[in-house]
């Protein structure tokens, strides 16, 4: 259509200077950004490798039924036997009383901010949570010995206030956090046309609240239990200073005990390298991940759902 | 519809050269073809308007040319595309080079959050200019030809973000400008703008159009008609693929109309 | 009019309303008597000489600077490699990343990681890094381990910081011909920065107060000297906190809250700097 007259350099020339180049310094950045991108699954797969590696082994010496069944944790008696119910029923315990603590108070402080309370009251509210979920563990572990374990010892007639009781009430106020945020966030995403439908129709708040935002939040909130569930089975350092160490399987949460978290804690330093005490406590470690592992896995997948659900 | 006097005549665009080409182009995104076997050359030293109603495809078909698609996933190009004789989605190609050669002013302005000197001097930087007086002159000339000089000279260390909607797409095209291409590709530059800023943008395009090969994607085709030497008119057809319904100098697309379906859209009959 | 229907459902709202500002209460009420007695019972014992001398007759006397230095080093080692590490792997989920399983599992390995609780990172290092690698029950071995801890974090919000750059300013840097690490460089990641450093400070307040991960490690309670290379034992103040309040028989008292304080402090110091950062930013963003 128009004079194709070719240009005053030569089609050659030109598409020289077009040619691909190669961008050494790019190619090298861009290496090592994909490196750092596997690094990730690396890691994950280092600790599964490591804790089966460790852990394993163990099953030759003591047979799973007897090592997850067993109640008996000697690691020093001559033969030695691991059986782990002790501290699986004692993770339950602590979980347990944690677990009923945080969630009422936790959902129903999440739909106190979320739904109802003014401005200025949730401003002043949320930056004393994000103080609790602050504190790190060793010192609510410090706070549960020196002001809730006296507490708890005399009000329940007790020989010692270390106990599950004790430990789950400060596990509760870690788990607090995590359940208030994401449950109002998940409050929060229910649109408000939902509430609007209801006040039309005559619903008081609190109506409204309970009919319409809690059960269109409902996955979301179950996720933040999950949450706090994942919390409270994985801290260590509150539960070994709370708990009270017994090696007993405990039958009341008012008895002191010893979780897997803290049971693994205490043997470590003491435990010779690649011996049966060793392996048992990272076969310990190895349940721990598992469990944690699922649930946080399940409250993601949930919080997808929710996200998509409300999706504009 | 008046034809500005500024504009080539027709002679003179016929003995211009090819700058840009496509031949039996067709795109797709996945499954969903987005254009059919398109084929048309734009002239160098012009300004060729692509024009149609809304969603046939005239924004991909810009993309083409600097090949801004490639970064949609699942985007596949068939037929051949061409600047300066040389096929621009050969594997031998250097995507980054073609995208100085061919540079892009959006139809939303989009500043960098920087100093109206860093905006400008941020594509010879990455080209490898970084002695601060040649930098400063590259700066001072890329504004002037983009008409904003005398309004920002005073405040060329402020954010670019605190200019007008007309001074920031002005300050786009100066951004364009300093990293010296051959084509300016324009998609809907001017319809976030109020109308005099509009206006200016016109009057600058006809000034570049001598040095630079400008090609402009517009809704607008009182537009089209004022300003572009050369239209295409793009429209949908029944499955949603683009193709070109006419091309030809702006005054015979505009007053002389050989199909019925330009001559529908010229005259507001539909789109 | 009020019928008795409508009276009832307001007292029902009423009793409920009250349960809710209870509950918020419940949670408010801890924290402020936690803070509240660590300052009550730890500022006696606050010293110049307690934050500047090395602990005496086992702990019992003179100060912690051991362990504030050792946890002012354990934050900086975990920073040096989880930061970096971190902000190209969220550089590469963002920018690089195809929509393919190879992306899939590396966002499922972060969520996991996320999950890890902080023993089992304990237990981690010490295989890896105190063992395999054998440096030892070092600063290098700690620092490692809680790097590994705060990765899943560092990728998170380097992640969302990257993203929430608006797509418009890449388009426009590629299409004057700079390249896609360019754009990165030097247009993204200034952008992203203060979200990043946020995250970073995060994860530094993190490491200060992990007590687990160092304590299977092998953190030291007293060690002579301060520690002069990275393959030194080290003290910390989570772990000088739990030592002095569990095991060691006949401390005093203020001393043990004093520690408490001191940990406390400097947690909470870096969540307030990493608040200050996100609210300046949200303030900038307003105001663009």
């Amino acid at each position: 259509m128009f004079e194709r007259i070719s240009p005053v350099t030569t089609a050659a020339g030109v598409k020289e200077v077009l040619r691909r180049r190669w961008r050494p310094v790019e190619r090298f950045i861009e290496g090592w950004i994909f490196l750092a991108g596997i690094l990730t699954i690396v890691i994950l797969l280092g600790i599964i490798a490591l804790l089966l590696k460790e852990g394993l082994p163990i099953f030759l010496y003591t047979p799973p039924w007897e090592f997850f069944f067993g109640s008996r944790w000697y690691p020093v008696s001559e033969p030695p036997t691991f059986g782990i119910m002790p501290f699986f029923v004692a993770t339950i315990w602590v979980t347990l009383v944690a677990t009923a603590i945080s969630v009422p108070v936790g959902v129903a402080c999440a739909a106190y901010l979320a739904e109802v309370a003014p401005a200025k009251v949730r401003e002043t509210v949320k930056p004393i949570v994000e103080i609790l979920a602050g504190i790190p563990s060793v010192v609510m572990g410090f706070i549960g010995l020196m002001l809730l374990s006296p507490l708890v010892q005399s009000i329940f007639n007790l020989n010692t206030g270390l106990s599950g009781l004790t430990a789950g009430i400060m596990l509760s106020l870690m788990s607090l956090p995590i359940i208030i945020s994401v449950s109002e966030d998940a409050l929060r995403a229910v649109p408000d046309d939902f509430r609007q439908a209801a006040y039309a129709l005559g619903a008081t708040r609190w109506e409204t609240i309970w009919h319409v935002s809690i059960p269109g939040a409902l996955s979301g909130i179950t996720a933040a239990i999950m949450l706090g569930v994942g919390r409270a089975i994985g801290e260590t350092m509150t539960v070994l200073m709370v708990a009270g160490g017994a090696l007993a399987v405990p039958v009341v949460p008012t008895e002191p005990m010893m979780p897997m978290t803290a049971a693994i804690a205490s043997g470590i330093g003491n435990a010779v390298r690649g011996g049966l005490q060793y392996q048992a406590l990272f076969a310990i470690g190895l349940v721990l991940f598992v469990i944690t592992l699922t649930v946080n896995l399940v409250a993601d997948r949930v919080l997808e759902r929710q996200k998509r659900k409300f999706a504009r | 519809m008046k034809m500005n006097s500024v504009l080539l005549n027709e002679k003179t665009v016929i003995q211009s050269q090819t700058k840009l080409k496509t031949e039996a182009v067709s795109l797709y995104y996945g499954s969903f073809q987005a254009l059919r076997n398109i084929s048309l050359e734009i002239p160098e030293h012009a300004i060729t308007a692509i024009i149609g109603p809304s969603g046939c495809g005239k924004s991909s078909f810009l993309r083409l040319f600097n090949r801004m698609n490639d970064l949609i996933t699942g985007v596949r190009v068939e037929g051949l595309v061409e600047l300066d004789d040389i096929p621009i989605y050969d594997k031998a190609i250097d995507v980054v080079e073609l995208r100085k050669r061919v540079g892009m002013v959006f139809q939303k302005p989009n500043p960098f959050p920087m100093s109206v000197f860093e905006n400008v001097a941020f594509g010879p930087r990455r080209h490898g200019k970084h002695n601060l007086g040649e930098l400063e002159d590259i700066v001072e000339k890329s504004l002037r030809q983009a008409a904003l000089w005398d309004e920002v000279k005073d405040k060329i260390g402020q954010s670019a973000l605190a200019l007008s909607g007309g001074q920031q797409q002005r300050l786009c095209i100066a951004r364009v400008l300093a990293v010296e291409p051959e084509v300016i590709l324009m998609d809907e530059p001017c319809s976030a703008l109020d109308p005099v800023a509009t206006l200016k943008i016109e009057d600058l395009m006809r000034s570049l159009a001598q040095e630079y090969s400008i090609v402009i994607v517009t809704h607008n085709m009182q537009q089209a008609a004022r300003v572009s030497d050369m239209a295409a008119f793009l429209m949908m057809e029944d499955d949603r693929a683009g193709v070109l319904v006419e091309y030809g100098t702006t005054s015979e697309i505009f007053t002389n109309p050989k199909d019925k379906r330009t001559e529908d859209y010229i005259t507001g009959r539909f789109g | 009019m009020m019928t008795r229907g409508l009276l009832k459902r307001q007292l029902s709202q009423r009793t409920a309303f009250s349960l809710l500002i209870i509950a918020t209460i419940i949670v408010i009420v801890p924290v402020l008597v936690i803070v509240l007695e660590i300052i009550a019972n730890g500022a006696s014992a606050i010293s110049w000489d307690f934050l500047t001398h090395a602990p005496s007759q086992a702990g019992k006397a003179g100060g912690i600077l051991p362990a504030i230095v050792g946890t002012f080093y354990l934050m900086l080692g975990t920073i040096v490699f989880a930061l970096p590490l971190g902000v190209m792997a969220g550089i590469y989920l963002t920018e690089y990343a195809k929509d393919n399983w190879f992306t899939r599992s590396v966002n499922l390995a972060i969520v996991n990681l996320a999950g890890v609780p902080s023993i089992v990172y304990g237990l981690f290092g010490l295989g890896v890094f105190v063992l395999l690698f054998h440096f030892g029950m070092s600063l290098l071995s700690a620092s490692l381990t809680l790097a590994c801890q705060a990765l899943a974090m560092t990728v998170t919000t380097s992640r969302e910081a990257i993203l929430s750059v608006p797509r418009e300013y890449r388009e426009g840097s590629l299409a004057i011909g700079a390249t896609k690490w360019q754009t990165i460089r030097h247009l993204v990641l200034p952008q992203a920065l203060p979200g990043i450093i946020t995250g970073a400070v995060l994860a530094m307040s993190r490491a200060a107060g992990e007590t687990a991960p160092i304590l299977v490690v092998g953190a030291a309670f007293l060690l002579p000297g301060l520690p002069q290379s990275p393959f030194d034992q080290f003290m910390a103040l989570p772990y000088h906190l739990y030592t002095v309040a569990a095991h060691v028989p006949g401390m005093p008292k203020s001393t043990i809250w004093g520690v408490a304080l001191v940990l406390l402090v400097v947690v909470l110091s870096f969540n307030i700097i990493a608040t200050i950062i996100r609210l300046k930013v949200r303030q900038r963003r307003l105001n663009a």
